[in-house]
């Protein structure tokens, strides 16, 4: 073994009582993970007793040179996979040294209204399934596709095995185990319709943790195909033709919808979804345009449509919840490249706060 | 000479295919491998949660799916487990407007790759309202399975599976040289070599990872085709010979995706002088392992005689460039049978002759039958199903005269 692998692994619960904490924030485009690390004395979990701290805002787009330090706020704690021991990653939200939140940090809303009373007793939940492409690293084409040329159609890909449909298995599974030894609700992983595509769900969550564990879990996963060598994008539609886009469809029940009489609700609030279609889609992600065009399993971006197992409509309803009577509905129209804080929240909001 | 010249140049070649990469990963940026620890880690310590693989046939009747999900804590049995879903309209296997297919657990295996608690799961698949859909056909089996009269006569089933190994990106046989052929077939069979025998490591790995995941591998060999190999699962009772052989399929095909090798169920991936892939089906009941077995076999392969085309026809696609009466097979369209005779469709060993009981090997089935579909056939044919005596007599007498 090398000793570059040995330093790496070194066990310092042996020898101090200090951990390393990794600050994760979101950078100026929304979609940019940004991280950096610091010793604490000694172990932490509760992200209210962690030290606040700061970045360079000039170098992220987030403020300007002359005035350039933006604050960390500690939101949300998680083992680190990476460093394993007591170590931390620490998601974070971003501030003015005056206590603002600064525009591109849309946790902060999201927690406002996730405090609503009218929302916090509504127990929201949400299943998010993040899709997303790994990419060859120095030609941006798709992992396992032969450059200047296209594979088989779609066809023997989804949840595909064999080393001509599946690429880059280990680059998920190795997520995977990450996951839950982070501590996030990890609920399962499979192969895409499209080669080379990917998905992971995380979830049931409650409320503004939907989108502490989402972003999280992207941090993981961005780190390990950096490992592998790999490129990770969140695209909506990596490649144009007769190939399917990226999606993060959100799954949301609220208490009213999971008990006696639910399905109505769902449907009562399908109904609000479909009033505000415009508003929820120009806050779904950037470039969904070129992927909700009405074939590849999604429903065309100017029409809001709903069904039972239909994945060709807005919103679908499973199967199980229409037999039960009760349970949950996907909202199939959020990109892969959207903000899990942005999507929980305004659901929330529709639903449970709007009243048309 | 000039032969082993050529062999010569081709070593290097067909060593470089036979060596595996482990596929997509190589980091110029990192100078240790992490990837690995991840995979490898044990998070028993850390959480009670497990990774269940659910494992099911897509719509063309051969093809494999999985995904996974998190089960909140170790399960013992498939009925712990809850029914799943998964979009049928991207199997081929249901609309897109009503997507929704239900996966029902009906076996468990411990999970080799991610190891720990983790399992495999075969799975078979129902739309809503709990119809089994047209290309499961373990339900059928299970059905023909709990006949009482099948249950009483403990079917065992012993299921010869042959596979051809392919390099990736040409679809030519693993070791061949691109653009040619190697040596004519007689020095592969069970061989050892760097010139005769390609790919050990997938079948060892395989042989190890089915071992651990609690399948009844009984064996593995070179085949006579060089590239070509062999594992034999069993003896396993009833269903579970389908379950065991759906099963270490899976498991040999993630094992060729990580060696970055394709696996091939063709029955006859090589046309001209090449041996086909077959899945010959060992068979025995309770009967025919007693004092007196050998006559209740005798009975069984009459019944098979008077059914040949309704088996044929469930042996596996593409089966007749296979069975072609060479390369060890008998002709598709002439039922046969013989002592220890490997041109015939259906042998009994010397062993079994000699003590007077045993069990019978049916070698028509293609390497791409389905497992349900042929124990539970043969189940059917001999335990279940009655010709008329007209029939009987007459293919008795067509028999005994083929002998």
């Amino acid at each position: 073994m090398s000793l570059l692998q040995d330093l790496i692994d070194i066990n310092l619960s042996d020898s101090t009582e200090k951990i390393i904490a990794e600050y994760i924030w979101i950078g100026g485009s929304g979609m940019d993970l940004r991280s950096k690390a610091r010793t604490l004395s000694k172990v932490e979990s509760d992200p209210q007793k962690l030290p606040k701290w700061n970045y360079d805002g000039s170098s992220t787009d987030q403020a300007p040179g002359d005035d350039s330090e933006v604050i960390l706020y500690p939101q949300a704690v998680f083992k680190d996979p990476f460093r394993r021991g007591n170590n931390i990653l620490v998601m974070c939200d971003a501030y003015t040294p005056g206590g603002v939140p600064i525009p591109t940090n849309k946790r902060f809303n999201a927690a406002t209204i996730f405090s609503h009373p009218e929302v916090a007793t509504e127990e929201p939940w949400y299943g998010i399934e993040q899709e997303y492409t790994l990419l060859q690293k120095d030609l941006h084409w798709p992992l396992g596709w032969p450059v200047g040329g296209f594979p088989g159609p779609q066809g023997p890909y989804y949840c595909g095995i064999g080393a001509d449909k599946a690429f880059g298995r280990q680059i998920v599974d190795s997520h995977y185990k990450a996951c839950l030894y982070a501590g996030i609700n990890i609920s399962g992983i499979n192969g895409e319709v499209m080669p080379g595509q990917w998905e992971f769900q995380v979830g049931p969550a409650v409320g503004i943790s939907a989108g502490d564990e989402l972003w999280v879990a992207r941090y993981i996963l961005e780190r390990i195909t950096e490992l592998a060598g790999v490129v990770l994008s969140f695209d909506p539609k990596p490649i144009p033709g007769d190939w399917n886009g990226a999606g993060a469809h959100t799954n949301y029940s609220t208490k009213s919808m999971r008990n006696e009489g639910g399905i109505d609700v769902i449907k009562k609030a399908i109904e609000k979804l479909g009033l505000r279609h415009k508003e929820h889609i120009s806050a779904y992600g950037e470039g969904n345009d070129r992927r909700l065009t009405g074939r590849h399993e999604t429903a065309d971006i100017n029409t809001f449509s709903w069904g039972v197992a239909n994945r060709g409509a807005s919103i679908r309803v499973g199967r199980d919840t229409e037999q039960a009577g009760k349970g949950y509905f996907e909202d199939r129209r959020p990109a892969s490249n959207m903000d899990p804080y942005v999507v929980t929240s305004m659901i929330a909001e529709t639903t449970l706060l709007w009243k048309p | 000479m000039w032969g082993s010249l050529l062999m010569n140049n081709q070593r290097l070649r067909t060593k470089s295919s036979a060596k595996f990469r482990v596929f997509a990963i190589k980091s110029e940026n990192s100078t240790v491998s992490r990837l690995d620890d991840l995979l490898n880690l044990d998070v028993t310590p850390y959480t009670d949660k497990i990774i269940a693989e659910y494992i099911w046939i897509g719509g063309t009747g051969i093809d494999l799916r999985s995904k996974s999900r998190t089960i909140s804590k170790p399960v013992k049995h498939p009925l712990e487990l809850p029914k799943w879903n998964y979009d049928g309209s991207s199997t081929g296997q249901a609309p897109g407007e009503d997507s929704e297919v239900i996966l029902y657990p009906q076996a468990i295996f411990k999970d080799p790759f991610r190891g720990g608690n983790n399992i495999l799961v075969i799975c078979d698949s129902y739309t809503p309202s709990g119809e089994p859909i047209p290309t499961n056909k373990r339900h059928r089996a299970a059905q023909i399975f709990s006949n009482k009269k099948v249950i009483d006569e403990v079917p065992w089933y012993g299921i010869e599976q042959e596979y051809t190994l392919l390099q990736t990106n040409v679809k030519w046989p693993l070791g061949w040289p691109v653009g040619g052929y190697p040596g004519p077939q007689g020095p592969y069979y069970c061989s050892a070599g760097a010139d005769k025998s390609f790919g050990r490591d997938i079948s060892d790995a395989h042989y190890k990872a089915c071992l651990y995941a609690g399948i009844n591998i009984s064996g593995t060999n070179g085949e006579v085709m060089p590239g070509q190999w062999e594992f034999q699962v069993g003896p396993s009772v009833g269903i579970e010979a389908g379950d065991d052989v759906w099963c270490a399929r899976y498991i040999l095909e993630r094992i060729t995706e990580q060696a970055g090798v394709v696996l091939s169920l063709d029955p006859k991936p090589i046309e001209g002088d090449w041996n086909g892939a077959g899945c010959h089906t060992n068979y025995s009941t309770k009967s025919m392992r007693e004092e007196g077995g050998f006559e209740v076999i005798k009975k069984a392969i009459l019944n098979l005689s008077l059914r040949h085309k309704d088996h044929i026809s469930a042996y596996g696609e593409g089966n007749e460039r296979r069975l072609t009466g060479k390369h060890e097979t008998a002709d598709i369209n002439t039922f046969s049978w013989g002592v220890a005779n490997r041109g015939c469709s259906i042998r009994v060993g010397r062993e079994t002759e000699k003590q007077g009981k045993g069990y019978l090997e049916d070698r028509r089935p293609a390497s791409n039958m389905d497992p349900y579909v042929v124990t539970s056939l043969l189940a059917e044919t001999t335990l279940l199903w009655e010709p008329t005596l007209e029939a009987e007599a007459l293919a008795a007498q067509k028999l005994a005269l083929q002998v």
